[in-house]
């Protein structure tokens, strides 16, 4: 009897989450799948084979802007793990306890405004007739209005700024568990402020690097509005490669490939990097 | 005399908060020197000061006679072990101890060499490819010991190691402590608020309350000749009356408690101010002779206090064993007592003579307030 309650209660508990896995994961992707493997013959008759992957392998400027968003998918990774880091210690380490969660919060701020929002504010600045060109305008640095919208900067910029948060967490809570006295024996043995970051602090926080690594690269590299809206036609996205296809050109057998695609490079990507850090999910992303 | 440590009038204040006041000491080389107080006292604030990792407020630290103040943590030839060890969790035990020397730029084969070494000396020499979460917590304590030592500092401070240990590996790293430092004739410098700790161990200790020393002396020092009130209660059991001066002022002084007991004491910290003075009475257990009572009147023997009573409960701890005593006039009154197991131990509700010595009732001004 208790036996087939536990039993009951723990079907039901699961049985939302099996219906999200199975209905929005796994069918998708094995329809998906499936319709990459088709291919268009004519009007109604389709054949199997891998001809849309070869196409993708014999077209320079697809696999062309699937290398491009990975670099600079990575490069938005370094540059976040860069500037997250000391945030993220001062967060952890520094801040006194009260002013810790406000500091927090203010990191949280822009996710509470919608991602398109966010970027129509980075358009208002740097557009030509922008904040910033009216600015240096006015200060009398440049003598005509500046276009800074639509070149790669500002498409790295704008993906920083969207995945910081992302990066910040998991260093900060990683950070946070760390014995002040670890640092301040590492000093009193002998260690200069650089040979503590290197042989400590970063050994110590690498779980959490690599946690925020991943999570912000699959993000860059999966994400449509901010290189779209900031980059303009020359941003060459990956995933507007794959709108492309499936909206545009209605070619719904190659954008299903390209997807595949990008889910299988930034796995390889991920399964790299922890490879190269020692690391492995266990230990990062699903750490308790 | 060489003195390793040298501290003159260390003050550390956090705002209007005196953490640690005026505090002057010298330790000679190769000795073990506690420092004992309550939580709270300002010992960590002063070993941290010494460390490197507080500015002093004002006064000076020497280490082998050369100031320090000026320098950096990382370049004090002063190493500390933590409270909780601060081992690195992230390295093995070799790459542990060997940090150290890597920081000081100290060759690859060398570095071998005298990691090796100093696992031997704690003899543990088999553990140097193990992780720090396989070794057990007396493991741990010696690694970090040697961590340190592989650096052959000045002077080792200790803040409190053996707190998170369970009894009886405390008592045995008490032991292997005084040992160690034997062994390496380092001079140490011990944290502790565990009086039992600071008195097994040390050459000398430092008595510390809000920020200041009370009294610095050998255990035996502490122990039999306290300098104040602070130091009796804090070292050791005793028991403790506070009452008031009925004659005398130096030596043996007349007193009578609150609770109604009179004897005679002896003045202790310096000479009281006369009759009527409130003064705290402090008798150690160990010094109360208990025999069961004879005839009507206790026998009266010079420079000795008697005390009729009757036993109110027997304190069974093996050979530290005490009998709680109520007196005629309803104080309770701690005495040790060897209790053997025979037909003859006392019971509650025996009548006894209590009897301590007029020098080993110590008598201390009460503290104005």
């Amino acid at each position: 009897m208790d036996k087939d309650i536990k039993r009951l209660s723990l079907i039901l508990l699961m049985a939302p989450f099996a219906l999200w896995i199975l209905l929005l994961i796994i069918i998708p992707h094995v329809g998906i799948f499936l319709l990459s493997l088709r291919e268009k013959i004519s009007y109604k008759e389709f054949t199997y084979g891998l001809g849309n992957y070869i196409e993708f392998l014999n077209e320079p400027i697809y696999w062309n802007t699937l290398l491009r968003t990975g670099s600079m998918s990575l490069l938005v990774t370094i540059l976040a793990l860069l500037i997250g880091f000391p945030v993220a210690y001062y967060i952890a380490k520094v801040a006194r306890k009260k002013s810790k969660g406000a500091l927090f919060l203010l990191c949280l701020l822009p996710l509470w405004v919608s991602e398109l929002i966010r970027t129509f504010g980075w358009i208002l600045l740097l557009r030509e007739t922008g904040v910033v060109s009216g600015f240096l305008q006015t200060i009398g640095i440049i003598d005509q209005p500046v276009e800074f919208l639509y070149n790669d900067v500002t498409v790295i910029m704008g993906l920083v700024y969207t995945v910081m948060l992302f990066m910040i967490v998991p260093l900060v809570s990683t950070l946070d568990g760390m014995d002040d006295a670890m640092v301040e024996a590492g000093y009193n043995l002998g260690g200069s402020g650089f040979t503590v970051l290197r042989r400590i602090i970063i050994p110590y926080a690498m779980p959490g690097i690599v946690a925020g690594s991943i999570v912000v690269f699959m993000l860059a590299a999966g994400s449509y509005l901010t290189p779209i809206l900031l980059g303009g036609k020359n941003s060459s996205w990956f995933t507007e490669q794959i709108y492309d296809q499936f909206i545009t050109r209605y070619n719904w057998e190659s954008g299903a490939a390209f997807g595949f695609l990008l889910l299988a490079f930034t796995s390889i990507v991920v399964w790299l990097g922890l490879r190269l850090t020692g690391q492995s999910l266990a230990t990062t992303v699903a750490k308790d | 005399m060489e003195y390793d440590l040298t501290c003159e009038s260390v003050c550390k204040k956090f705002g209007e908060f005196t953490a640690v006041d005026d505090v002057s000491f010298q330790i000679p080389s190769g000795s073990f020197f506690s420092i004992l107080g309550p939580s709270g006292c300002g010992k960590t604030t002063l070993m941290r000061m010494i460390a490197g990792f507080e500015s002093t407020t004002s006064g000076d630290i020497k280490i082998k006679g050369n100031s320090v103040l000026s320098l950096p943590p990382n370049k004090r030839n002063v190493k500390m072990v933590f409270q909780h060890l601060a081992l690195f969790p992230m390295m093995n035990v070799f790459e542990n101890i060997a940090y150290g020397l890597r920081c000081q730029g100290v060759g690859k084969e060398e570095i071998k060499r005298k990691v090796q070494d100093v696992l031997e000396r704690v003899s543990l020499p088999d553990v140097g490819s193990k992780e720090i979460s396989q070794l057990s917590g007396g493991q741990k304590q010696r690694i970090a010991i040697a961590r340190c030592m592989v650096l052959d500092p000045d002077v080792l401070l200790l803040d409190e190691p053996l707190g998170a240990l369970d009894l009886k590996l405390r008592e045995s790293m008490k032991i292997e402590l005084k040992l160690l430092q034997h062994q390496f004739n380092t001079t140490f410098i011990y944290i502790t608020h565990d009086q039992s700790e600071a008195l097994v161990m040390s050459d000398n200790v430092a008595v510390m309350n809000q920020g200041r020393f009370e009294q610095i002396g050998t255990p035996q020092a502490l122990y039999h000749k306290p300098a104040s009130a602070f130091v009796a209660g804090f070292v050791g059991d005793a028991n403790r009356w506070s009452g008031r001066v009925v004659e005398g002022a130096d030596g043996a002084v007349k007193v009578q408690t609150d609770g109604g007991l009179s004897l005679v004491g002896t003045a202790a910290g310096g000479s009281l101010s006369g009759s009527g003075t409130d003064v705290e009475i402090f008798v150690r257990p160990e010094f109360i002779t208990v025999a069961r009572a004879k005839g009507d009147a206790p026998a009266q023997v010079n420079g000795q206090n008697h005390q009729r009573g009757v036993v109110d409960s027997l304190l069974f701890n093996g050979a530290n064993s005490r009998v709680l005593v109520r007196s005629t006039n309803n104080q309770l009154i701690e005495a040790d007592f060897l209790l053997t197991g025979g037909t003859d131990d006392l019971k509650p509700g025996d009548a006894v003579d209590l009897s301590w010595s007029i020098e080993r009732s110590a008598c201390f001004q009460a503290a104005r307030g």
